[in-house]
């Protein structure tokens, strides 16, 4: 009985798992595919063509660069915005924690749509015209909190002796945060760095509301999903998630290989 | 130098002000706009002006509570769809796992390295009328000849579990793999049945990741409009497809953001009421 229990719960998960991955393998399947027409649906044939011009179709390569550019800027910023409010949080006592702490949560609850369309009619109130630069700053207001989330669990257990010892030695507060609380935070911080720029990458409806005429890659599925998806959207697609993929699995990998009992 | 020494309590605020006065900004002022935007009436054209317009709300209703109804029970029914398939999975990783865990825990996220527009046309692709899982269905005789996948509630409600199902493993593995499994041993020492010790033990001990779980599915998946939208036919359409047309599209600013306010404020109650009914001190959130 427990044998058959056992087996049941292991397939259950295989074909959970098979759920999970279907859409990714097809992703990767029709980045190979040699399509008929307008449509990429249906498999025609092997073909490298797509691979070999990646930045094929028109639109696509300048699409890319806005959101790494977007990404770039704007986990720069959340990240050093949100590592303070963290250091903050975690560090001092002062009023306001429980404002604070709401104003940081709020926007994780608040449905993406929401977010995107009220930060619109502040732009369209204020006469601000949408592009390149509302999108940067809508993507540092999601993600701070996410930031601050993330740099906040790696803070808790932080040994404030180490501050206190460098200080003693003479070192000024700004040496101490450069030379002793940075490097210990790091992990952490490039955790978040980490995740808002795979927020920011990956954001659609907000940056929807928010663009103008700016086309980020999002933007521009989102514009060829009526006319037809072009096979390089596929190829983009896979190696964005084979980068992703692979920089989650080395550290994964570590983890396993780490002798047990070593931190 | 000497000023912060000197004024020592100062610094946890200079620590918060700029990344709070930028959510302040851009997150709390422009809920004043929206809410100020729902209130005009005007067009492109003439421009729009405050007119305390409360009519945009009860005509938004009015027009589009089918649009509000659909969404509510599309994001419900695959709030339980993504609680069914994810807690079988996430007891499997947390229980059975062993030293594979973070591998098996990175399958679960890997949706997400996929772009969410990219990953939802894989499933257009999947269900496609001349795709294998019509082909297949249609001969086992689940489907009709003429019976399609794409562009049914089916679809949508498919594609939004899908979208969303992380959300909803990923507390569920935290909440279950916190359990001290003496616990588990404990009841089974005492003569419960495995089944019981689940019910009684493991069950309740993981309802904090079941309360954080669903939340963090339900909210996203109420708001959503890109499934009804890529996997969908206006018949499916949710609200937010009603919102981002009336924004982007139409310019009907006054009505567009009466129904983000709606929908928003119809999310808020929806969450004190499921907090209250789940009582929260028993959840230890």
């Amino acid at each position: 009985m427990a044998f058959v229990r056992r087996h049941l719960l292991s397939a259950y998960a295989f074909l959970a798992f098979a759920y999970l991955l279907l859409p990714i393998a097809v992703v990767i399947a029709f980045s190979f595919n040699d399509p008929l027409g307008r449509f990429n649906y249906t498999w025609q044939g092997f073909t490298l063509a797509h691979w070999q011009e990646p930045f094929g179709p028109p639109g696509l390569q300048d699409a890319i660069l806005a959101s790494l550019k977007i990404a770039v800027l704007a986990s720069l910023v959340a990240t050093a915005l949100g590592t303070l409010i963290a250091l903050a949080l975690v560090r001092y006592g002062f009023r306001g924690r429980g404002v604070t702490n709401l104003l940081i949560f709020l926007p994780l609850t608040t449905p993406e749509i929401v977010l995107g369309a009220s930060l619109l009619t502040l732009f369209l109130n204020l006469g601000v015209a949408t592009g390149f630069w509302t999108i940067f700053i809508a993507h540092v207001m999601f993600d701070i909190s996410f930031v601050v989330v993330t740099v906040k669990a790696r803070l808790v257990g932080f040994d404030r002796h180490l501050e206190e010892a460098a200080m003693d030695l003479g070192a000024n507060p700004f040496t101490t945060f450069w030379r002793v609380t940075l490097p210990l935070i790091a992990p952490g911080v490039a955790a978040g760095a980490l995740l808002a720029f795979a927020l920011s990458i990956d954001d659609f409806v907000i940056t929807l509301f928010n663009a103008g005429s700016t086309v980020t890659f999002p933007l521009y599925v989102w514009g060829a999903a009526r006319v037809g998806v072009p096979p390089q959207v596929n190829v983009i697609g896979t190696l964005i998630f084979v980068i992703a993929a692979g920089l989650m699995l080395v550290n994964v990998l570590v983890q396993i290989r780490r002798p047990k009992g070593a931190v | 130098m000497d000023f912060l020494h000197r004024h020592r309590r100062l610094i946890p605020y200079l620590l918060l002000a700029p990344g709070l006065a930028w959510l302040a900004v851009f997150f709390l002022v422009p809920t004043y706009y929206l809410a100020n935007t729902s209130l005009q009436t005007g067009s492109l054209d003439v421009g729009y002006a405050l007119t305390w317009a409360w009519e945009n709300y009860s005509d938004a209703i009015s027009t589009y509570h089918e649009q509000f109804v659909r969404s509510i029970l599309y994001a419900g029914i695959a709030t339980v769809a993504a609680l069914l398939v994810s807690y079988p999975l996430a007891y499997f990783v947390a229980f059975r796992g062993g030293r594979w865990k973070g591998l098996l825990l990175l399958l679960i996220i890997a949706p997400f390295f996929v772009t969410y527009l990219i990953r939802t046309l894989a499933w257009q692709t999947i269900l496609s009328d001349d795709g294998y899982v019509v082909d297949v269905l249609q001969t086992v005789g689940v489907l009709g000849d003429g019976d399609r996948l794409l562009a049914t509630s089916t679809a949508v409600v498919a594609g939004i579990t899908y979208n969303f199902l992380p959300f909803m493993a990923l507390p569920l593995y935290v909440s279950l793999e916190q359990i001290d499994g003496r616990l588990i041993e404990a009841a089974e020492d005492l003569y419960s049945s495995k089944v019981q010790a689940f019910l009684r033990v493991t069950l309740p001990l993981s309802l904090p990741g079941v309360f954080a779980g669903t939340l963090l599915t339900f909210i996203p998946a109420a708001g959503d409009f890109i499934n009804a939208e890529l996997l969908g036919t206006p018949r499916q359409s949710m609200i937010g497809n009603v919102i981002q047309s009336k924004f982007l599209v139409l310019t009907d600013y006054g009505q567009a953001a009466a129904l983000s306010f709606v929908l928003m404020a119809a999310i808020l109650v929806l969450i004190v009421v499921y907090t209250r009914a789940l009582g929260t001190e028993r959840m230890g959130v």
